[in-house]
């Protein structure tokens, strides 16, 4: 089967790869009809994630049709269409248990290398480095899904891929990132990051309840995008203040939740912007957190800075300060997605929302190192790439 | 396969560039080495034997006691998840017979009998004498706060002979025996609480994470089927 892989830094390839085969009892193997490339494959294919190998399937976001099931697995049926949740994890451990799925204590074969860096190790998850379980993606026109019957929900026929495909990962990712917030009726909600997560997180903030959504970023068709489609008032921090701007438009308030979309990769201007990039080029500092150090100061005091971005490593200059004397509340995690899926999918069915509206372009599997490239360098008003493989 | 040694050994599979990268936490992270390394210290120092090896780990597993003692209590479970042995066979008069892989296909053998079996709370056991390999354990479980499941602290310990034996011995706790009791149990845990051990394309670095036969990833991860 054709599969798209790493090759290291900015070198993808689409290799001809054995189809899977059912490995454990509770595993299935899914025909995929549709795979996305998520923001958050740039921070591997930029080589900020360690312990990726030269030919690592990539790909966490795909659905498709069940072909075939271990002996554990009672839920699924062969012919099922079903999305897969970007977090593997087994239903059991106490974790699970308390529906914090990406805490998944049994998921990750290779934990103690997660150990190594983080002291205790998250679920693993599909394409997304040895470090978090070494499993092959899905940006391929098979995976093979392992604790089947916890992860993969079955949709209905009559929602085509494009309006659930997200329910993989960035939709819940957005939502989390908005729920983390404990938003109360009237609310004003800052997101830094126009990206496809940012955009399901100004959407679901108004879901929840906030009175104004405002979000930050500096390509005026991402603005655009939230400002048409989400319904965000917008800044752009390369034309203004952002500080000052926020403070000018919340009454001089601060916004009461901070939402950081962006994660390691950030980009910012001034000194701070360039010490950043100057410390990650010399892998002095693993992550940049410009976006993560201007949602904290820029949040009214006794708000939230919820985190959704992904960061891997260390940051830099991080305002502890400012959080211990303005009483601010951290929250962050990877999204727990077998928790928001069955809501989603429910407000989906109901019109609520067409996740569908952040898609910019479509192409076949092959095309993945293309969609790379031009998602990576903002190229073409790229937002989010579906991938077509049957 | 010489890859089996140690789980260390994998971190020669990262490149330069992510050794860079992840040197970058190497400052951060020297402080939480250095208060781990402390205790180990400490007991090994008060074995008195030298070369003697003690290993004390503990995980916590999300179902009642007597499932997990239960398990515990036959033996011959043990192979589903340490990785070294072969087989153990459970002989009368609550001996058994431990088989292991050694170094070089070689198979290290011994005979080992129950100390104390105090049910749902405790089991120990330790090498027979003459078996020429000088080792014991125990297991200990307890309640965990909160109904959160069982707590099972393991302690294993052995004396290396001299000569090849003592080689095979050391072989099979590893180079980093707290790290190697450290993955059985965890192991351990994903059987007890998801009924099986689940595998990845890419165990470790071992290989990219791509789909394989499913006997050559059994083979790496060293899980039977």
């Amino acid at each position: 089967m054709k599969a798209n892989c790493w090759y290291g830094t900015r070198t993808l390839k689409i290799d001809d790869v054995p189809e899977p085969k059912i490995l454990n009892a509770r595993d299935a193997i899914v025909k995929i009809t549709s795979t996305a490339i998520c923001g958050s494959d740039l921070h591997l294919y930029n080589g900020f994630v360690p312990t990726m190998k030269r030919g690592d399937i990539l790909g966490h976001e795909f659905m498709g049709e069940v072909v075939e099931v271990g002996k554990g697995v009672k839920n699924l049926s062969i012919g099922d269409r079903v999305v897969v949740p970007f977090p593997i994890a087994c239903g059991h451990c106490a974790q699970c248990e308390r529906e914090m799925y990406s805490l998944c204590e049994n998921s990750n074969p290779n934990a103690w290398m997660a150990e190594k860096l983080w002291g205790y190790s998250p679920c693993g998850i599909f394409g997304y480095s040895h470090l978090l379980g070494g499993y092959a993606g899905g940006q391929a026109e098979y995976a093979r899904v392992p604790f089947a019957d916890i992860g993969p929900l079955k949709v209905p026929e009559s929602l085509d891929d494009d309006k659930v495909l997200f329910l993989t990962d960035i939709f819940p990712t957005g939502f989390m990132a908005a729920d983390m917030c404990g938003i109360q009726p009237g609310d004003v909600v800052a997101v830094w990051g126009c990206g496809p997560v940012g955009q399901f997180a100004i959407k679901s903030a108004y879901m929840l309840g906030a009175e104004r959504v405002i979000a930050i970023d500096r390509f005026e068709y991402r603005l655009r995008i939230a400002a048409e489609k989400a319904g965000a008032e917008t800044i752009n921090y390369e034309q203004q203040d952002v500080q000052e701007t926020l403070k000018e438009m919340t009454g001089g308030r601060g916004p009461d939740h901070c939402i950081d979309a962006v994660g390691m990769e950030g980009h910012g201007p001034g000194l701070l912007g360039a010490y950043d990039k100057v410390k990650t080029v010399m892998m002095m500092e693993t992550d940049r957190a410009y976006a993560l150090r201007q949602a904290i100061l820029a949040c009214r005091s006794g708000g939230t800075v919820s985190v959704a971005g992904v960061y891997s490593g260390f940051i830099d200059k991080f305002p502890m300060g400012a959080i211990v004397n303005r009483s601010l509340t951290i929250r962050s995690g990877q999204c727990h997605v077998q928790r928001y899926m069955r809501p989603l999918l429910e407000r989906i069915e109901r019109g609520e929302i067409d996740p569908s509206f952040v898609i910019t372009h479509r192409m076949r599997l092959e095309d993945a190192p293309h969609g790379f490239d031009i998602f990576n360098k903002k190229e073409d008003e790229c937002l989010k790439i579906v991938l077509k493989t049957h | 396969m010489k890859q089996h040694n140690s789980y260390g050994d994998d971190w020669a599979g990262l490149s330069t560039g992510q050794w860079i990268a992840l040197g970058a936490g190497v400052a951060g992270l020297a402080l939480l080495a250095s208060s781990r390394r402390e205790p180990r210290g400490r007991r090994r120092e008060a074995l008195k034997t030298p070369g003697a090896v003690r290993v004390e780990r503990v995980t916590t597993i999300n179902c009642p006691i007597y499932e997990v003692y239960d398990f515990w209590k036959r033996f011959e479970n043990f192979p589903k998840f340490m990785r070294h042995l072969v087989s153990v066979e459970s002989l009368p008069n609550g001996r058994s017979r431990w088989r292991a892989k050694g170094p070089a296909g070689m198979t290290v053998e011994w005979e080992a009998e129950l100390l104390e079996d105090r049910q749902g709370e405790w089991i120990a056991w330790r090498s027979v004498e003459g078996s020429g390999i000088q080792n014991s354990g125990s297991v200990r479980f307890s309640p965990a706060p909160g109904a959160r499941g069982t707590e099972v602290r393991v302690q294993l310990q052995y004396n290396p002979p001299a000569g090849s034996v003592g080689r095979g011995i050391a072989w099979l706790f590893g180079e980093e025996p707290d790290q190697q009791i450290h993955h059985d149990l965890h192991r351990f845990k994903q059987l007890m609480e998801t009924g099986e051990i689940p595998l990845s394309d890419g165990p470790s670095l071992l290989r990219a994470a791509r789909p394989a036969d499913p006997e050559t990833i059994r083979n790496l991860a060293g899980v039977e089927e």
